[in-house]
């Protein structure tokens, strides 16, 4: 390591030296780094996750443009819409195809352990407006009763999943009702619910007999192939009678949803902190164990001031001892912030992961952070002053 | 090649503090050094000997009169100057300063690597090279903190030398050794100055290393009160 940096640097490696001679300090402060790097990994991957699990129910459906109420922040919030939207919206040249989407959850005492599937009601009838992975199953809805469940949901077995077909399909008592489901797709715990469920409209007014076919919670729309989004969706706004709706294009509601969830909503902000607890952690300890450092070898720094090495050289150590902190802290705070996550993402099935993505952006933020706090550290410098070692 | 002395003081006064706490510590020095000489300073605590030693090596501005450093004027010289001009020079301090991370070896490579255009193999050459100079060429590797008290002062008088500086200063360099490491001390400083032509001017309360000195100034409240020429036999 050391002919490593010293070939790096073009000089002796000062700071790996200084940080070296005192062992149980470097770890000490190793272990710091470490600490703060596993910190933001956990806040970070549940942040990620939270995300992931945001865009998550998108991804069931094939639509283009999405109508929503006028508090509608997420998929599961606000309030319906009316039908006749949906009619209207069909005026437009560009709209091919649309249906209501009814959203609920429905709990399932499973004996062991009570589960909540957030559930979607859908026209059996308008597959293009679902993924293809559901689309081939949604015939199967137009039983009553009939559901597609999530085999991926918590609290379930893997083994009972696998085994939902239409031959041997799983039935199961919810809202005093027989649900029965013949088919699986795979989704996954999120924060809202333990996994997700499709139901057909009709089932769905069935387990929620207080909702009204002509209120769905959202209206997604399909556009003809070629049509561009951005045009048709101020036409529908114009088209739709009532100006209050949100009309958007459905990546748009996707994303304004993530936002919505990682700014507004208390979880994210919450996370949010984490990460910035963390990034506050990891700068105060690199600062307070360089500052530490540039004190304790005050007078010999101001030996070489005297020797004619200017300030230059002594930012050099000191960043060279905060990159040495930084780089060193990470690879251990890297492997226990994955070990956490994976554990984590096992236990709760959110989908909790450390990404190459987030791995890259930690690394390039603790060393970013590490200089900075060397910077930081480095004022104290100017105390040496060489005249006062005579 | 120069032939003027090395260092030429003129009519140079130093005051520290402000206002009703300004104290002059340096009334009216007037002197020269010669290249090659070996000049010992001598006076009691407070005599302006310290002040006068960090004027000339750079380490405080200049605030009234001339001080021409080998033909540089230090008066009103910027920091890169004073930096560019403290690379000339050698240090020795009373405390040996030796950082405690660093093996004898790198200590005295410090020395040499203040020049930006000295490589490692060259600063490590000149460090070996001059640890056996003075002795030490089998504790290369220690670090300060395995070697002795007269050990460290010779690392620190390498790490002052391998520069090749054509003035050292030292301040009390002897204070905390015993006689003989002291005697041995002054010595090699004397034996190496000899032979490159190096001028030294050391500050010391040591009456014990008078003899090897072949110029005494003498400092008291921040005049200098005798200037005596020796002849070392």
């Amino acid at each position: 390591m050391k002919r490593l940096l010293q070939r790096l640097l073009g000089r002796l490696p000062i700071g790996w030296l200084q940080l070296t001679h005192n062992p149980m300090r470097f770890a000490a402060a190793l272990i710091g780094v470490a600490f703060a790097n596993v910190l933001v990994f956990v806040q970070l991957g549940i942040m990620t996750s939270m995300g992931t699990a945001t865009l998550r129910p998108y991804t069931f459906f094939a639509a283009d443009v999405m109508i929503s109420a006028a508090d509608a922040n997420a998929l599961t919030d606000g309030g319906n819409v009316a039908r006749q939207w949906l009619l209207q919206a069909l005026a437009d040249p560009d709209v091919v195809d649309g249906m209501g989407l009814f959203i609920g959850n429905v709990p399932w005492d499973r004996g062991d352990a009570d589960i909540s599937l957030t559930t979607f009601g859908v026209d059996p009838a308008r597959p293009d407006l679902v993924a293809p992975v559901i689309a081939s199953d949604l015939s199967l809805l137009e039983v009553q009763d009939a559901a597609i469940i999530d085999r991926l949901a918590r609290g379930m077995k893997r083994d009972e999943t696998a085994a939902i077909r239409p031959q041997s399909p799983l039935s199961f008592e919810s809202q005093g009702r027989t649900l029965t489901a013949y088919s699986t797709f795979a989704g996954g715990g999120g924060f809202g619910g333990d996994g997700y469920m499709m139901v057909s409209d009709q089932t769905f007014l069935a387990l929620f007999p207080a909702r009204r076919s002509t209120a769905p919670d959202h209206i997604l729309l399909r556009l003809r192939p070629g049509a561009d989004v951005a045009a048709v969706v101020p036409r529908l706004r114009n088209l739709v009678s009532d100006p209050t709706l949100r009309i958007r294009s459905y990546a748009d509601a996707a994303q304004e949803e993530l936002t919505y969830q990682q700014t507004k909503r208390p979880t994210g902000i919450i996370f949010g902190f984490g990460v910035l607890i963390g990034v506050l952690v990891g700068l105060v300890i690199i600062h307070q164990v360089l500052s530490t450092d540039v004190a304790d070898h005050l007078r010999e720094y101001a030996t070489f001031k005297a020797m004619g090495y200017g300030q230059r050289f002594f930012i050099g150590i000191v960043l060279e001892e905060a990159l040495i902190l930084g780089i060193l802290g990470f690879l251990p705070g890297f492997a226990v912030g994955a070990t956490i996550l994976t554990v984590m993402g096992k236990v709760t099935t959110l989908p909790l992961a450390v990404t190459p993505s987030m791995g890259i952006t930690v690394f390039a933020g603790t060393v970013i952070f590490s200089a900075l706090s060397g910077i930081i550290a480095t004022r104290r410098l100017a105390a040496a002053d060489p005249a006062d070692l005579f | 090649m120069e032939t003027g002395p090395i260092v030429a003081i003129q009519a140079v006064n130093h005051w520290f503090g402000q206002g009703s706490a300004r104290k002059q510590a340096l009334h009216d020095i007037t002197l020269t050094l010669g290249r090659g000489s070996f000049t010992v300073l001598m006076g009691p605590s407070g005599s302006g000997k310290t002040t006068l030693l960090t004027l000339i090596g750079c380490l405080r501005a200049v605030q009234d009169g001339t001080l021409r450093l080998m033909g540089q004027d230090l008066h009103g010289a910027n920091d890169t100057t004073l930096v560019a001009m403290r690379r000339k020079l050698g240090f020795i301090f009373q405390a040996h300063n030796l950082h405690e991370s660093l093996t004898a070896e790198q200590n005295v490579m410090m020395g040499a690597q203040v020049h930006p255009s000295v490589t490692d193999d060259h600063a490590g050459h000149a460090a070996r090279h001059l640890l056996g100079f003075v002795g030490l060429a089998d504790r290369v590797d220690y670090l300060p903190a395995n070697l002795s008290g007269g050990q460290k002062q010779r690392v620190a008088i390498a790490r002052a030398l391998v520069g090749n500086p054509a003035l050292l200063l030292a301040d009390e360099p002897t204070a905390a050794l015993d006689k003989d490491s002291a005697s041995d001390m002054v010595d090699l400083v004397r034996r190496i100055g000899a032979s490159r032509g190096m001028t030294t001017l050391l500050v010391t309360h040591d009456n014990r290393i008078l003899d090897r000195a072949d110029r005494i100034l003498t400092l008291q409240d921040g005049r200098i009160v005798a200037d005596q020429a020796r002849t070392i036999r």
